[in-house]
């Protein structure tokens, strides 16, 4: 896989992760361009198309679109079930996901796309595992931060 | 102190973090930039607090910027100090945020090394995951040879979470250092068989994605996936062994018939879609790749062309449209199969998604034959006229071309039909691909020599016509036919029926509004139209006619000398001096038409794309070499014109063309076919155009047939290729009759008599062309081979990965590890930072390899070892640093790390994680260092002093495990070097051994200071307290930027900037034992002077020989 990126309807990028190094601008230029096209699919159109030389498979959950470039090789159908996968797991962290969810809290949406691909392939087919992961580098953070309440911190305590 | 603390943390307190910041954006709609960029003003003042709290804030909310498409460049080294703290929080965010933001060309990347080595050797396997992941998204060259070997130990990891991660990011780090390949690949493949499933899924996916891109290297581990193939039950693993096959089979053959029966059982049994599409694919692939000879061959494709059925009949769009791409794969190596599949493929180009219109198109593609061409063309024209919105009208165009023009119009058996396709294409409304249609109708023209005469007529009545192409402006795009039409029909004028009739239409003033360059293909033309009617006329002796063409001329030229366009202007002026002039001569009843026609007389044919490529360079001209000198910078102005002239002057003399003489051109293109028929090596052209060839050999020798033009060129009401398209029925059908009768007449002549005629309905072959078409081939300088690798990318990254990993390992393939050096005693000094070069290594490696084989004789092996100081990391809770060190040796890989103690200035805490490279066990380690007079190993109570310490694990093959010593020290002051051995037992199945390993470890000055940030006031103050002692050093030559040096000195030796005024910075450090370091460093042209202050001279030389030993590194 070589990208992923998540934008609402009204075009608004939410995620992106590159997953081969490509310079900002080119970034930016080719999130413009596929977000136009994919925009202006119409619903009932199918999920894949081909871009450049690569092929897009993208899908829409409610007001968020969740779009892989792949190479030709690839297969659709599998990379349709990645976004699905990605989705259910976002869905049990967050407990039924909203695009705010991801808005406000996109760096935890970044360490759940990370558990679960890295380097643009699959890192854990079960979602227990990808779950199970996140919790336990949660439950590290939560270790890091408890013991300092507001008042230890201001050198009260 | 305290204060400030308590002042940082109410500051805190009143941060936004990256709720608000996200609130406040959608709060701000109208004014999102402004808001935005008082953000960031904000979040440059956190950024430079020392609370690493709120820079990890001010981090996390700069990614979110970073997002929305703002550059966050200049907060890379803040991302890299977020990165470098020691909570997982902050770490956390830090690498995400190096995730996010650097890319190859990011300079602070390659600061991040130790710290990311430091991260990858951490206990918590939360640490290494995080680095892990961050790594794989901003891996460097560099960053892949410095850490390729401690990834690859991590393959090894206990925890498979590790491990699983550490075989996925391989992929990345033999992308960016292919050397790295063979020595892993071992490993790797040891994986495929890892107890964990994870794991093994990550080994797969690695090799698979590997061997996509250069399969013949891994063809021996076929076994193994076949293996894996048939126990796997994990849909994921499945469909990627499958794709590894598939790229296998054209390698091997034989796999492929091996491989045909499991996939069919799959295909047959599995419900998910996603396999069954794998399967089929494959299934495909393996077909295409076994030439013949399969007994269930045709079995396993109606199978496939079934199974691809139903999915095309699905509901399911996705379904749909992958079938049909499917399809068209079959298509290629079984095109009968799909065929039977017409009805179908029809049916989709009605379905209301475009995209599957699409893939229906590229199939219809590959179906047609000479057979159902013109029928099928014709139901693309009926989709044309319906077609809503021009994108698809326009593909549909495009794809209409690109199905009658594939391989060398290999399908078309009438040309005339052709050519009246594409005048009606020129009737489309608001295409773009007026540019198409006029380079085929060029194209047609040019090649098919038989239907120049038709063209000619079609293109004139274009002509005559332009007002319907021109009238509407939105119609502009297909006016470029206008192009291709004049240039027909001046080029081919000699058969034009009226030519006076068409250079009237080419001169009519509304031409003036077409774009110029076309306006200059008319005006070109009329000259040669003129020609034409001349010498026409001249035959006749009708000299009134010729003179009231040249008249015509004289007066509808003036319009265009008038034009804007400098091209047509000056052809247009050019050309009416000449007619004034040829009307002078024949007011005097000069001949001229003779010499007209030589201004074009010549053929032009076409030329091959790749023809320029292949003209040899000839001998002895260098083309990178000057012709003149190089004007130098300091020449004065006045020569510049004077080159412009001369370079203008060449231009005049040089000739127009090359004339060679009909004949000549005729004896040697003859010769040429001559010797490509007899070279074997040469690529013939395609089987349809050699045909043509065998038809009627040579260009020159077709006669032009006299078309016998059955239907009139245009009839109202109905498309004109409709009738071509009947014509073309009833002429099939009176030849098959003919054919019928002459068959049986053989048949009784040949009755009883060898074998039977195979006259099945009605084959390719018995469709012969309406008439004899020469296609003329293009031209190729002579002796030059079309060949296909031309296309290649040279810059493809998977290329370098096209190793052979069969071969067994050479002693000099190893990962670069920083090694020990034989050298037992060295000044300190030179042991600082080690940025190491690619071949010293290797170099060293394996001399020391040979050294130790010497030793191997006295079964003792004795290892040098020394450790290359680099400095690590930031500061953590307790302040301590860390120093990563290596040992290498055939058994036992080791990390040390050396950390100081700020709590307790004389205490280091070296911690080693030791990993067992050997296939044996080891056991009984012991650890144990002679003490020096300053620095002692703490021994626990009641230990002698010379005793040495039990490492507390045991070792199996390829685990790794971490444990701690604790050493006093007394001076700071020099660095040190502390001797020790480690003996172990070395067990293996029949015998154990005891090994014993010498060791140095390396204390240097650098590694006991401590980055600690310090006021500009109280650095004032400390300078004139008037305590310091101070020293200065020069480097030479150091070619780097100014903040670049600064982060170096930082980031090695424990430093921290105080202040920094253009070119000129202060900076500070202290000792765990409380010294202070000051520093003022300098930089002017390549030269940087630092003046240090630092109340213990002798610590301070230390450190600003470690500091010069930097630099002379870099």
């Amino acid at each position: 896989m070589r990208f992923m990126l998540l934008f609402s309807r009204q075009g608004k990028l939410r995620l992106q992760k590159w997953y081969t190094a490509t310079a900002e601008r080119d970034k930016k230029k080719m999130v413009r361009e596929l977000m136009q096209v994919v925009l202006a699919r119409k619903p009932k159109m199918c999920s894949f198309l081909e871009w450049r030389d690569l092929k897009i498979v993208y899908k829409r959950y409610a007001s968020l679109y969740f779009c892989c470039a792949v190479e030709e090789q690839d297969n659709e159908l599998i990379t349709l079930e990645v976004i699905h996968r990605f989705v259910e797991l976002l869905d049990k962290y967050f407990g039924s996901v909203c695009e705010l969810d991801i808005i406000f809290n996109f760096e935890k949406a970044y360490f759940i796309l990370d558990e679960f691909l890295m380097g643009g392939e699959i890192q854990d087919t079960s979602k227990k595992g990808v779950l199970k992961a996140i919790e336990q580098a949660d439950l590290l953070q939560e270790e890091d931060e408890s013991p300092r309440s507001v008042l230890e911190e201001m050198g009260l305590a | 102190m305290a204060l400030k603390i308590v002042k940082g943390s109410i500051d805190r307190m009143f941060d936004k973090n990256l709720q608000d910041l996200v609130r406040g954006i959608r709060n701000h709609k109208e004014d999102e930039a402004k808001y935005i960029s008082t953000c960031i003003d904000e979040i440059k003042q956190e950024l430079k607090q020392d609370n690493i709290a709120v820079k990890a804030n001010a981090v996390c909310k700069l990614t979110y910027l970073q997002m929305l498409g703002y550059d966050v460049s200049w907060a890379a080294f803040n991302i890299v100090e977020v990165m470098s703290s020691s909570k997982f929080t902050y770490k956390r965010i830090g690498y995400l945020a190096a995730s996010q933001c650097f890319h190859e060309g990011t300079d602070v990347i390659m600061l991040t090394t130790n710290q990311i080595r430091k991260d990858l050797s951490s206990p918590n396997q939360y640490d290494t995951g995080v680095a892990l992941t961050g790594l794989s998204c901003f891996v460097t060259p560099d960053l892949a040879r410095d850490l390729a070997n401690d990834i690859m130990t991590l393959m090894s990891h206990t925890k498979p979470y590790i491990r699983k991660k550490a075989v996925l990011i391989m992929y990345k780090v033999f992308l960016k250092y292919p050397e790295s390949l063979r020595p892993a690949f071992p490993r790797l493949k040891e994986k495929l068989e890892d107890p964990d499933p994870g794991v093994q899924s990550a080994a797969v996916n690695v090799i698979c994605e590997l061997a996509r891109r250069n399969p013949k290297n891994y063809l021996s581990l076929a076994p193994l996936f076949f293996k894996l193939m048939t126990s796997s039950t994990n849909n994921w693993v499945l469909i990627k062994i499958i794709k590894l096959f598939g790229a296998l089979t054209p390698l091997e053959p034989r796999l492929g018939k091996k491989l045909i029966e499991p996939l069919t059982n799959l295909i047959h049994s599995t419900s998910a879609m996603s396999l069954l599409y794998e399967c089929v694919n494959t299934v495909i692939a393996v077909l295409i790749s076994l030439s013949s000879g399969m007994p269930n061959h045709s079995a396993s494709i109606q199978l496939c062309v079934q199974k691809l059925r139903i999915l095309i009949e699905d509901s399911d769009q996705n379904l749909k449209y992958l079938g049909l791409l499917a399809m068209s794969k079959i298509l290629k190596t079984h095109p009968k199969s799909v065929q039977s599949h017409k009805d179908l493929i029809l049916q989709c180009l009605d379905d209301k998604d475009e995209s599957i219109r699409l893939r229906a198109l590229d199939l219809l593609y590959g179906m047609v034959s000479k057979k159902n061409l013109m029928e099928i063309v014709k139901k693309l024209m009926l989709h044309v006229d319906k077609a809503e919105g021009t994108t698809y009208r326009d593909e549909l165009l495009t794809k209409i071309i690109d199905i009658c023009s594939q391989s060398n119009y290999q399908y078309i058996t009438n040309f005339e039909w052709y050519i009246s396709i594409l005048v009606e294409l020129t009737r489309l409304e608001g295409t773009r691909h007026g540019h198409l249609i006029a380079s085929q109708m060029l194209d047609v023209a040019i090649r098919v020599k038989a239907i120049r005469a038709f063209a000619v007529a079609q293109m004139a009545m274009l002509l005559d016509n332009a007002h319907l192409l021109t009238g509407n402006m939105q119609r502009n795009g297909i006016c470029e036919v206008l192009y291709a039409a004049a240039w027909i029909c001046g080029e081919f004028s000699e058969h034009l029926e009226d030519p006076n009739q068409t250079l009237e239409a080419m001169l009519r003033p509304k031409v003036a509004t077409l774009p110029g360059h076309i306006q200059a293909v008319y005006v070109q033309n009329a000259a040669k139209l003129f020609a034409t009617v001349l010498r026409k006329h001249e035959g006749a002796t009708d000299s009134q006619a010729a003179q009231e063409t040249s008249q015509l001329l004289v007066e509808r030229l003036p319009l265009f000398v008038q034009s804007a366009n400098l091209e047509v202007q000056e052809r247009a002026s050019c050309i009416l001096q000449l007619v004034k002039y040829i009307q002078k001569l024949q007011q005097k009843d000069v001949e001229v038409a003779e010499e007209v026609s030589a201004l074009f007389a010549g053929e032009l044919n076409p030329v091959a794309p790749k023809a320029q490529k292949k003209v040899p360079v000839p001998e002895g001209l260098d083309l990178d070499a000057w012709i003149n000198e190089p004007p130098s910078e300091s020449e004065s102005e006045d020569e510049k014109p004077k080159a412009v002239f001369a370079k203008e002057e060449t231009k005049h003399s040089r000739p127009r063309h090359t004339e060679v003489d009909e004949k000549e051109l005729a004896r040697r293109r003859e010769a040429r076919k001559q010797e490509q028929a007899n070279n074997p090596f040469y690529i013939k052209s395609s089987p349809s155009s050699q045909k043509v060839y065998q038809d009627a050999p040579g260009v020159e020798h077709i006669p032009v047939v006299q078309i016998d033009l059955s239907v009139p060129l245009k009839v109202p009401g109905m498309p004109m290729s409709d009738q071509y398209l009947k014509l073309e029925e009833e002429r099939r059908q009176k030849e098959k009759a003919e054919k019928k009768k002459k068959e049986k007449k053989k048949k009784r002549e040949k009755h009883g008599k060898g074998k039977k005629h195979d006259s099945g309905p009605e084959s390719e072959e018995d469709i012969t062309p309406a008439h004899h078409v020469d296609i003329v081939t293009e031209e190729m300088p002579e002796n030059a081979l079309p060949s296909d690798d031309d296309d290649k990318d040279p810059n493809d990254p998977h290329k370098a990965l096209d190793i052979d990993l069969d071969k067994p390992l050479a002693d000099t393939e190893k990962l670069p590890v920083r090694t020990h050096r034989s050298e037992p005693l060295k000044s300190p000094g030179e042991d600082g930072d080690v940025e190491s070069v690619p071949q010293e290594p290797k170099k060293r490696s394996s001399k020391e390899k040979k050294e130790k084989k010497k030793d191997k004789d006295k079964d003792r092996k004795v290892c040098q070892l020394d450790f290359s100081v680099r400095r690590i990391t930031d500061s953590n809770k307790n302040g301590c640093y860390l120093e990563t060190k290596w040992v290498v040796y055939t058994h036992l890989w080791a990390v040390y790390d050396i950390q100081g103690n700020l709590q307790d200035g004389s205490q280091v805490v070296v911690s080693v994680i030791f990993e067992n490279k050997s296939d044996s066990f080891l056991k009984s380690m012991e650890f144990n260092v002679l003490d020096s007079l300053n620095s002692k190993l703490q021994r626990p109570e009641g230990a002698g002093p010379h005793d040495g310490l039990v490492v507390p694990f045991q070792l199996p093959p390829g685990v790794s495990n971490e444990a701690r010593f604790i050493f006093s020290v007394q001076s700071i002051v020099m660095p040190q070097k502390l001797k020790g051995t480690l003996t172990f037992i070395v067990k293996s199945e029949d015998s154990s051994t005891h090994e014993k390993l010498d060791f140095k470890l390396h204390f240097t000055c650098t590694s006991y200071l401590i980055t600690t940030p310090c006021y500009s006031d109280a650095y004032a103050k400390l300078l004139e307290s008037g305590d310091l002692k101070s020293s200065s050093l020069r480097l030479e030559g150091v070619n780097m930027p100014f903040h670049h040096l600064l982060a170096r000195i930082c980031f090695h030796h424990h430093f921290s900037v105080v202040e920094r005024i253009d070119s000129c910075a202060s900076m500070y450090s202290r000792s765990i034992q409380g010294h202070h370091v000051c520093l003022l460093v300098k930089t002017a042209d390549q030269t940087v002077s630092i003046d240090a202050k630092c109340d213990e001279p002798s610590l301070l030389g230390n450190v600003l020989d470690e500091i010069k030993q930097t630099f002379s590194q870099c």
